[in-house]
């Protein structure tokens, strides 16, 4: 559907930036070096024949037992030339940082916090990398795979020995 | 004839003013919100038991109504509005969500209103029907004209005869 975008950045990247492309069910996508990330976004969305000018979603995935051991999501989107591809870059729990994305598409700002509310990824750069979900007395990512799942940190519980 | 008269006590008749003019104050968090509004339009009707005022401040709200899911971030601002009423109060929790947490058993919801404050009547469902919820505010006017409740306050003194409002005090916890 839109392999003219894997095409580019093959042409465009030729020293290793891009690791590996594909296409599933009609949907293409490429995995990038994490240190290339916001240098491809970059040229995606101003190159000519790409120009993935709306930014869709952006997330995370942990494959806890893979390394590394994170995977950061984005999916964009080209009003004009309707196509789409969706991006991946490998983070590792040692160092969980990753390029923010707001001055490319200023929409990531809240995806990157939710992001790093949830699974602890740094973007570096964010102008405001707060957590954006959970309350900030919050300690830990709760959707690490290793977030116990019983795990609660509320902030109030009755008082058991006030009569309410 | 001529002459008529009928004889109550106290506590009855307040208590039975109480139960017809409950204002409700609608803490709408989640989907549940919708059957609440289908309770209170007229096809269901809550206004024929007298709770058809929503107040949407807690100072002149007499029955707190969580319709909806409580995540722990959401928990403080519930206790405020709660403490912020005025006695004598109720609780209804509306749904799975606000009774137990239903379904949602993680990291950020709070399993129950009932960890936060105290409630009078849970309503299961999800979402209830209205007849689950117009069954459940029934059950609440009962409790008020027994003059039970978390929070009913009781008009009767130790002494066993009705005393001036102002020197009533809050029952003991489990009372």
């Amino acid at each position: 559907m839109a392999q003219v975008i894997l095409d580019r950045l093959k042409e465009r990247f030729t020293a290793g930036e891009i690791l590996e492309t594909g296409s599933q069910h009609g949907n293409e996508w490429a995995r990038v070096r994490r240190e290339d990330w916001r240098a491809v976004c970059d040229f995606l969305r101003d190159d000519g024949a790409t120009k993935l000018n709306m930014f869709i979603d952006l997330t995370c995935v942990d494959r806890f037992v893979r390394e590394p051991r994170f995977d950061v999501v984005l999916h964009l989107y080209s009003l004009e030339k309707k196509h789409r591809v969706r991006l991946y870059a490998g983070v590792t729990e040692e160092d969980p940082t990753i390029d923010t994305l707001v001055p490319v598409w200023p929409g990531a700002n809240w995806f990157e916090r939710e992001a790093y509310d949830l699974y602890g990824v740094r973007f570096q750069g964010h102008p405001d990398l707060r957590r954006i979900l959970m309350y900030p007395e919050f300690v830990g990512h709760p959707l690490r795979k290793d977030y116990p799942k019983e795990k609660r940190q509320p902030l109030v519980r009755r008082d058991p020995g006030r009569v309410d | 004839m001529g002459f008529e008269f009928h004889t109550t006590q106290l506590k009855a008749a307040t208590n039975w003013a109480r139960k017809f003019s409950l204002f409700q104050y609608p803490f709408v968090t989640a989907c549940c919100g919708m059957e609440f509004m289908a309770s209170a339009a007229p096809k269901y009707d809550l206004a024929r038991f007298g709770a058809e005022f929503p107040r949407f401040s807690p100072r002149q709200a007499d029955c707190l109504v969580i319709v909806g899911t409580i995540t722990e971030r959401q928990a403080p601002a519930l206790r405020r509005i709660y403490d912020q009423m005025c006695e004598p109060k109720w609780v209804i929790a509306f749904g799975v969500c606000a009774s137990t947490g239903g379904f949602y058993q993680n990291y950020s919801v709070t399993p129950g209103a009932d960890q936060i404050i105290p409630v009078d009547v849970y309503i299961p469902g999800c979402p209830p029907r209205p007849e689950q919820v117009l069954d459940g505010l029934m059950m609440l006017m009962d409790r008020i004209q027994r003059g039970e409740g978390h929070s009913q306050i009781t008009i009767e003194s130790e002494k066993g005869y009705d005393v001036p409002l102002a020197s009533i005090k809050p029952l003991q916890k489990g009372g």
